[in-house]
């Protein structure tokens, strides 16, 4: 991952498909890149209005994007944050939910803009105690299963965890009905987040 | 063995390449027909499917897709158990399309279907762990110059005791490599009594990475100066462009390309939401003269009127006009299922890019051998001159083996027009999923049925009008060339009761709709059909509706056994609770000779003004069971996937048009509106069978006999009229499920 990745390993697993995004910022190929140094094309940044410019996981970036483009596309494509996950777009599913200023967020229903000068956590930068219990009790209860809303799962659940240690059942279940997964892995997820409140 | 080339037990693992004809005809010459469904060889050369790193690390090659339902782990748990693999360095990849390596060995193509990764891979994986075993004993027997009898294996060491010398996998692995392949047949593998690894629970191999958010699906596949593409397509489907603005669209900033492809309109931008907002920038003229333009409920009068005459005989036993002559009671029925879409929570998406030899694909592939041949011939490629990388799927339930191919295609049509001669990710919406059909189909099963004096179903005749799913398609199968598609028509035709009388007949008229598997396929409406009518057939009858079906298993004694199971576990004979019901249903699924067994009692109330499913008990029957773990994780997940379906899913055509677009009117089940699941095992030393899809067929009619014992009012459609019976969803919203800003 890119130089914003604070959490976990920055290797990628060994032998699997890996994500080589620092071959991305070599300009070694024969057409300009779009990427966060790179307008796609003339005109871009006098349409889309001054630079853009956003915290991310501890670190600051300056964009030419439009300021309207939702914080997800702008962490997916020119972040290459590929955690924060696109589900449906409309901030009915959660799968893209990232925190902003601490507080869980649906980062396809936020403007970039609307971004500039908040703490922005994504699912790569999310770190401390009860982000690490969240993730020991997503290991120990065997959430996942296809894996792919466990992002917006976990980044839910540390946000809910954070504001409130012991949550009885119904705040769980109010924090978490929120985030969609089609696998159906809700007992689990609510098991999980049970498992990790006994450690705070 | 084949001469299949050595590709793994090495460093360096090499690409897919090279693979030489089976049975004297090439796989790779580029040949009109798909590949596959004719004779085929098994492998078990542990070197097509591992590698040892000089360090002791074992990796497997995954023949199948891992989109959730945990094939990694559980081919992972094959291999190292015959191997006696140290478990905490075994890993697993997915491995690329290559289809004489990693054929499903019940079809003879690469593919993850009908529950069978497991059952397909039970003998074989276990003799790629013994073989690579066999060589690495070999190996260490002629390097110690000692009997092989002498050396025993463990946790990834081979030791020789007389003479203490010990050595690890790695060590060894260059040796291994030189040793000849064993005879698969001669390989003795493990009782049960041995198994260290088999009915155990292990943690999901899969589960650290997707936990720390660096699991790559396709759409988080990166490639250098990538493209993002989505697709204008016809809003009605069988609709064809006439006519569209390019400059619209290119107006917008990053557009790079603006492209016309046989399933509409390519936009290609530097961004997914550049490229989407070129999309909405773009006006297309669509040709709707050959386009499906009908409501789903002119369809279903259709099919009404096409019920009444007869259709393709499916099956015919007995005597069925005798039979329903002489019953004591006979009931006729009719039953009607909407269209259903998947909604895997990864929207569709593949990465690809021209490469020196051809091109190179990123996908969550689920048929490599039919997207791989499909993409072959978009490209006027040769097989070999494609090479599909699997990655994980967010899910699929069907809807990434669509037998007539879409998005992938799709993609290689994008590709061979576009100039740019870049990298490009195709993204599938929300919208486009929604309305993108491969739906289970709209059906309608009608029928009678006649019970006897003792209460024995006497005589039983069906007829069912539904879309076939693979009938002109290149993954036809040879039933569904003579008309009958067991896909559609499954569950009834197969069915475990004793119904010594019965005759199925379907009709598969056709549409431009495009339809497809999905999850639990056929049996998602049969068995609702077959399960309702039971109860009602217990009613009628005065008998009780567990009893009734037992008598009706007498000859299935693993039927019995788990239907006796879920009864006692939830404690059917005692009742429920006050103010709530029970309802029973099972599947007992057969794919071609493979029977998973399920029982599920639904407890069920709507004492609050709203249907509460508080909780579902279900006993399992799924032969050896590889990792009891991930077996109750796809009852669970069988539960949720069922529920909307029982409560709302439904995908309507209005005048052709997909009424539904978003999870706002197509919502899957929620966290609240889970059911409490209970598993329980019935033990089985039979060949495991497969679990992946036989958990969701009973949940509909489970919960319908329980409301109808509340009610009185029986079912035969879904999703039940809730607003019929003055029930509200069980899910109350909250302020969570609204879009939610900066300050929520």
């Amino acid at each position: 991952m890119g130089g914003a990745y604070t959490g976990g390993s920055t290797e990628a697993p060994p032998g699997r498909f890996t994500l080589d995004s620092r071959e991305t910022q070599l300009p070694s190929f024969g057409y300009p890149l779009c990427n966060t140094s790179t307008p796609c094309r003339p005109g871009l940044s006098a349409l889309s209005g001054t630079a853009l410019k956003l915290t991310v996981n501890g670190q600051d970036h300056e964009f030419d994007v439009a300021r309207e483009m939702p914080l997800l596309w702008v962490l997916r494509d020119h972040l290459d944050l590929t955690g924060t996950k696109y589900g449906c777009g409309i901030g009915l599913c959660g799968a893209c939910t990232v925190h902003i200023d601490g507080v869980a967020a649906r980062s396809c229903s936020v403007l970039a803009g609307d971004a500039e000068g908040r703490e922005i956590t994504t699912i790569e930068g999310a770190a401390g105690l009860v982000s690490d219990l969240v993730r020991e009790a997503w290991t120990e209860a065997d959430v996942v299963q296809c894996g792919y809303c466990q992002p917006g799962q976990i980044m839910t659940a540390i946000a809910l965890l954070s504001k409130n240690p012991k949550p009885d059942s119904d705040e769980v279940e109010r924090a978490m009905n929120g985030v969609l997964c089609r696998c159906g892995t809700y007992l689990r997820v609510a098991a999980a987040v049970r498992r990790a409140s006994e450690g705070l | 063995m084949t001469p299949l080339s050595r590709r793994g037990f090495l460093l360096g693992a090499t690409a897919a390449g090279g693979l030489v004809a089976l049975g004297g005809t090439s796989w790779l010459m580029r040949r009109p027909g798909l590949p596959g469904g004719g004779d085929y060889t098994i492998p078990y050369d542990p070197t097509v499917f591992l590698s040892i790193d000089p360090d002791g690390t074992v990796t497997l090659q995954s023949k199948h897709l891992e989109m959730g339902q945990g094939i990694m782990t559980g081919l992972a748990t094959l291999v190292a158990e015959e191997m006696d693999a140290d478990w905490s360095r075994f890993e697993v990849e997915l491995a690329p399309a290559d289809t004489a390596a990693f054929l499903n060995t019940h079809l003879g193509r690469q593919g993850t279907f009908a529950s069978s990764g497991i059952a397909n891979s039970w003998v074989q994986m276990r003799r790629v762990g013994a073989g690579a075993r066999a060589m690495l004993v070999a190996a260490a027997a002629e390097r110690w110059g000692v009997v092989e009898g002498e050396v025993s294996v463990a946790g990834g060491v081979l030791r020789h005791e007389p003479s203490g010398r010990r050595a690890s996998f790695g060590e060894l692995a260059h040796a291994a490599m030189a040793q000849p392949t064993p005879d698969p047949e001669t390989l003795e593998l493990k009782s049960p009594a041995e198994w260290e690894r088999i009915g155990h629970t292990a943690l999901r191999v899969d589960a650290p990475e997707k936990i720390s958010g660096e699991a790559a699906f396709a759409l988080d596949v990166r490639r250098p100066g990538m493209l993002r593409a989505v697709v204008a397509r016809p809003p009605r489907f069988g609709g064809v462009v006439a006519g569209f603005d390019a400059e619209a669209a290119l107006d917008v900033p990053g557009v790079r390309e603006v492209i016309e492809i046989p399933s509409g309109v390519a936009i290609l931008a530097d961004d997914t939401w550049s490229a989407m907002r070129g999309r909405e920038a773009l006006p297309v003229d669509w040709d709707d003269a050959g386009a499906e333009s009908r409501s789903t409920d002119s369809i279903l009068t259709e099919y009404r009127e096409i019920a009444q005459r007869p259709g393709v005989l499916a099956l015919d036993r007995g005597d069925v006009e005798s039979a329903l002559g002489g019953a004591a009671q006979t009931l006729d029925y009719e039953y009607t299922f909407p269209y259903l879409a998947h909604t895997p929570m990864e929207p569709l998406s593949c990465v690809m890019e021209r490469t020196d030899e051809g091109v190179e694909v990123w996908a969550g592939c689920q048929l490599q051998t039919l997207e791989q041949w499909a993409v072959a011939q978009v490209m006027d490629l040769d097989l070999e001159q494609v090479r599909i990388n699997t990655v994980f799927a967010g899910a699929s339930f069907g809807r990434r083996a669509n037998p007539r191919t879409d998005w992938i295609p799709e993609l290689a049509h994008i590709v061979r027009v576009s100039r740019l001669n870049r990298p490009v990710q195709l993204v599938w919406t929300r919208e486009d999923d929604v309305r993108g059909g491969c739906y289970r189909p709209v059906s309608l099963h009608a029928g009678r049925v006649g019970v006897d004096a003792s209460g024995a179903i006497a005589g039983w005749e069906h007829r069912a009008v539904s879309a076939s799913l693979v009938l002109g398609t290149p993954w036809s199968y040879a039933d569904a060339r003579a008309g009958v598609d067991r896909a559609t028509a499954g569950g009834i035709m197969e069915t475990t009761y004793a119904v010594p009388d019965l005759r199925v007949d379907v009709h598969a008229p056709t549409s431009p709709v495009p339809v497809g598997f999905w999850r639990s396929v056929g049996d998602g409406h049969t068995i609702f059909m077959i399960e309702t009518l039971l109860d009602e057939l217990a009613e009628r009858s005065g008998r009780d509706a567990v009893e009734f079906r037992l008598t009706h298993l007498r000859e299935d004694a693993r039927a019995q056994a788990v239907l006796e199971r879920a009864a006692e576990a939830i404690g059917w004979w005692g009742g429920p609770p006050g103010g709530r019901a029970y309802g029973v249903a099972s599947s007992f699924d057969d794919v071609s000779g493979r029977r998973t067994y399920v029982s599920m009692i639904a407890e069920v109330g709507l004492d609050v003004g709203r249907l509460d499913i508080h909780r579902i008990v279900a006993a399992v029957d799924c032969g050896v069971v590889i990792n009891p773990n991930i077996v109750a994780a796809q009852i669970e997940g069988s539960v949720a996937f069922a529920v909307s379906t029982v409560l709302r899913n439904e995908i309507t055509l209005r005048d052709g048009f997909v009424v539904q677009s978003n999870f706002h009117d197509f919502e899957p089940t929620r966290l609240a509106e889970m059911p409490q699941v209970e598993v329980h095992f019935v033990s089985s030393d039979t060949p495991p069978s497969g679990i992946g899809e036989a958990g969701v067929a009973p949940v509909a009619p489970a919960v319908a006999n329980a409301v109808a014992a509340l009610t009185g009012r029986r079912f035969r459609a879904l999703p039940l009229p809730l607003h019929e019976l003055g029930a509200t969803l069980g899910a109350s919203p909250g302020p969570v499920i609204r879009p939610t800003g900066l300050h929520p």
